[in-house]
């Protein structure tokens, strides 16, 4: 068992006294850690499917693919992998005691985050327009994996905007703390968890991307 | 304070925190008070669910209508399985027991993210409102058994949102418990505590937060998809629209399996506890014990098709599945055979906890032979869905887990509430238990051999005398389980004091006051012994 991993450490160290709620880093990303791999499990679920799907449904799952605009996905995984630069950047810039920079690091990744959604919306808006969306006429009319691969590209794709939306509530958060100095220098721990969810949302579009967009 | 005996402590009721009333409960972040307030709500959906039982038994005196309709039975039924499973005996153990005694256990003062702990609860409190709001919603009390199965979930015109949604919720407060025990195992134990120091009450909730941690967002997302199923037409599981909901099942029960084991682990844990303090005697086979645990979590996740012989699968996934289900027995088997060598030439006392485990041992044992009967191909497409099944799970979660929290509860009350309740009363609901208990489910075993289907609201006269010996068992059976209550409660109010170490237990938690201060421990204790220790060498 590695030393983090054991007891005995000055993690176990609670000499505080009066301090019910003791600090200790390393707990803290064991328990983020923990938390992204239910994170990943959730997704895994989607992607069992997914697969068991398209082992059913491959020429269909071809076809429809042909209807994602490539375009706008490439673009979006861009977006979302630069913001997982300026993420990191941005701890950076704060274990470096750079406070106005990490803040703008750290706005800079909402404002990517939020252009990623904003793609999103219009890519959907477009598919909408198109009568492609569960339960409409068109779709009806498709072959089933047809309808089967936009029911599962809106499931999945709904649910990463999901996690979007979550990792910048929690960003923001972060940047209020920021600001008050709750989050600084000696004790980035929670900058550095949000960091690392953030980079999860980037790595699962990383994966929806080319499942999604460029299996055609 | 009002701790006239001894001076210089106060115990966490009387400790003066941030808060006072009722909001130095709500507001807590103590690990004992947390898991006291599962207690209570646990309790209560524990009685909830037992009178929905009785009254499901009652209806079963005679064929067709006895006191409710076939639409209420349904959901009765499902809300029975559901209260049972998701707000019972998922959280059961480790909620109650886990919270109040894994830190005291380890030498902590709390565990890793008390604040969690209380999150945990009150997401926990919020799935449990939300089930039994959704009784009265529009659309009425959903009647899919508690198994949601695709199709008839998407399609019944009963409320299912609002209880996946309960579900959903719940198995957030799990993954967040388990998150917690996990990081609190590995960060706070008390130095000199390596991991094959640690009481194997804390090996059970290590294994068991493991399968919370890697089951549970499994039907997190398949709840998900069955709520947009049915908001949106999605097809991901409706067979109409191309989907198939085998796939639902898999998914289903890669999680719903391993949850059998989130119910019985902690309940294991338990019983190494209570053995060796009751033989005063070391545990025997103290290392395989610890990797029974780990070993049945493993496992535990590569049987789940087990419940879908009959659904539709391939031979060669019914075979593979069948095999590894009786792998499951070995480790199991490992243990049983490490209690028993525990108790052989060990000077036992028969406390009652030590009782409530012999019922366990006992009926456990029937409950997981007859599981064996199901897990071969053979029999179990006869046996398939009918009161067979209902008896082995009754024998398995009810004789097993519930038996040993009953256990529990005897064992540990002293130190929770620094009360003694009436031993005799207590060692004299135990006879009662076994016999309404048999009664009310070996009988079920009989019906499902001859053919009695599970959750059937009328049957074939020939059955009656069956169910009707097995409704009065669940009289006797309840009147067990109040008197052992009522025993309990008496023992709050007026019992006499109870000592720091009422069994001679060996376990940290025996070496503070009976109830523990606030902070555990004055001083964090150094570990230099295994956690049974009563003297003499120690195996290595
Ligand atoms: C007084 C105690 C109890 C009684 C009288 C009782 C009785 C019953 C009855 C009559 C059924 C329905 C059988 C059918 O029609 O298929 C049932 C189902 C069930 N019971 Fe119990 N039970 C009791 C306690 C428990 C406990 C303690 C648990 C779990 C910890 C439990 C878990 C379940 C489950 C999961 C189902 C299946 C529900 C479904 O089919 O969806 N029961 N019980
Ligand atoms: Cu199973």
């Amino acid at each position: 068992m590695s030393d983090y991993l054991s007891g005995n450490n000055p993690g176990s160290v609670q000499s505080e006294h009066e301090e019910h709620v003791h600090r200790d880093d390393m707990s803290s990303k064991i328990g983020m850690w923990l938390f992204l791999l239910t994170e990943v499990l959730l997704f895994g679920g989607l992607f069992l499917l997914y697969m068991a799907y398209r082992v059913k449904y491959t020429g269909n799952f071809h076809d429809a693919a042909l209807e994602l605009n490539m375009k706008i996905g490439t673009f979006n995984t861009l977006i979302l992998i630069t913001s997982s630069l300026t993420m990191a950047l941005s701890i950076a810039a704060m274990q470096r005691a750079r406070k106005g920079l990490s803040i703008f690091l750290l706005v800079s990744t909402q404002a990517l985050g939020i252009f990623f959604l904003i793609n999103k919306f219009f890519e959907w808006s477009a598919k909408f327009h198109h009568g492609l969306y569960p339960g409409s006429e068109t779709l009806l009319n498709r072959p089933k994996g047809e309808y089967i691969f936009f029911g599962m590209y809106y499931a999945m794709t709904g649910l990463h905007a999901l996690h979007v939306i979550a990792g910048l509530t929690l960003l923001t958060f972060m940047l209020v703390f920021i600001i008050r100095n709750k989050v600084n220098p000696d004790n980035y721990i929670r900058l550095e968890n949000s960091g690392l969810y953030w980079h999860l949302v980037d790595l699962i579009w990383i994966f929806l991307f080319p499942l999604f967009y460029l299996m055609r | 304070m009002e701790n006239a005996d001894t001076a210089s402590y106060v115990d966490f009721y009387h400790a003066e925190g941030k808060h006072k009333g009722i909001l130095s409960w709500l507001l807590t972040t103590d690990h004992k008070r947390i898991g006291l307030m599962y207690m209570c709500s646990m309790m209560t959906f524990m009685l909830i669910g037992m009178t929905l039982g009785v009254l499901m038994k009652i209806e079963m005196l005679t064929p067709g209508k006895t006191i409710v309709s076939a639409q209420t039975y349904n959901a009765m039924f499902t809300l029975h399985g559901l209260i049972m499973i998701f707000l019972f005996i998922i959280p059961g153990l480790p909620a109650i027991f886990g919270n109040f005694m894994l830190p005291l256990q380890i030498g902590a003062r709390d565990v890793a993210f008390p604040r969690l702990n209380l999150l945990s609860w009150y997401f926990y409190m919020t799935g449990g409102i939300f089930a039994i709001l959704s009784l009265f919603l529009r659309g009425g009390p959903i009647d899919t058994g508690w198994t949601f199965y695709i199709p008839y979930s998407i399609r019944t015109g009963t409320d299912v949102i609002l209880p996946l949604l309960a579900a959903f919720i719940l198995g957030f407060s799990s993954i967040i418990t388990g998150i917690n025990f996990v990081t609190t195992i590995h960060r706070m134990r008390a130095p000199g505590m390596g991991f094959f120091k640690m009481p194997l009450f804390v090996w059970s909730l290590y294994a068991t937060a493991w399968i919370q941690i890697i089951a549970t967002p499994i039907i997190g997302i398949t709840i998900i998809l069955v709520i947009i199923e049915r908001l949106f037409q999605m097809g991901i599981f409706d067979p109409a629209l191309g989907g198939d909901p085998l796939l639902f099942q898999h998914l289903f029960w890669i999680y719903s399996h391993p949850a059998v084991y989130i119910m019985i682990l902690p309940a294991m844990g338990a019983v190494s506890e209570i053995i060796p303090t009751f033989a005063k005697r070391t545990i025997f086979g103290y290392k395989a014990i610890a990797y029974s645990s780990l070993a049945i979590a493993f496992i535990g996740y590569f049987v789940w098709a087990h419940h879908m012989f009959t659904s539709g699968i391939s031979e060669t996934s019914r075979f593979i599945f069948s095999l590894l289900t009786f792998l499951v027995a070995i480790p199991s088997g490992v243990k049983v055979f490490n209690w028993v060598a525990t108790l052989y030439k060990g000077s036992i006392t028969p406390g009652v906890p030590l009782l409530f485990v012999m019922l366990f041992v006992f009926l456990f044992s029937i409950g997981g032979l007859t599981g064996l009967v199901l897990g071969s191909l053979a029999t179990n497409a006869h046996l398939h869905d009918t009161y067979f099944v209902v008896a082995h799970f009754h024998y398995v979660m009810f004789g097993g887990t519930v038996m040993i929290f009953f256990g529990a509860l005897h064992y540990w009350f002293p130190k929770m509430f620094g009360k003694m309740y009436n031993e005799k009363i207590a060692k004299w609901t135990i006879p009662v238990i076994f016999v309404g208990f048999n009664m009310l489910y070996f009988t079920m075993f009989i019906l499902g051999y001859e053919g009695m289907p599970r959750r059937y609201w009328d049957y074939l006269p020939k059955y009656q005398t069956l169910h009707v010996i097995s409704t009065v068992g669940s009289w006797i059976l309840v009147t067990g389980i109040i008197i052992m209550l009522v025993n309990l409660i008496n023992g709050l109010r007026k019992g006499p004091k109870a000592p720091m170490n009422p069994w001679g237990g060996k376990t940290l938690e025996w070496t503070v006051p009976s109830p523990p201060p606030v902070y555990n421990f004055e001083e964090i204790p150094v570990i230099t012994h295994g956690p049974y220790y009563y003297g003499g060498e120690e195996e290595k």
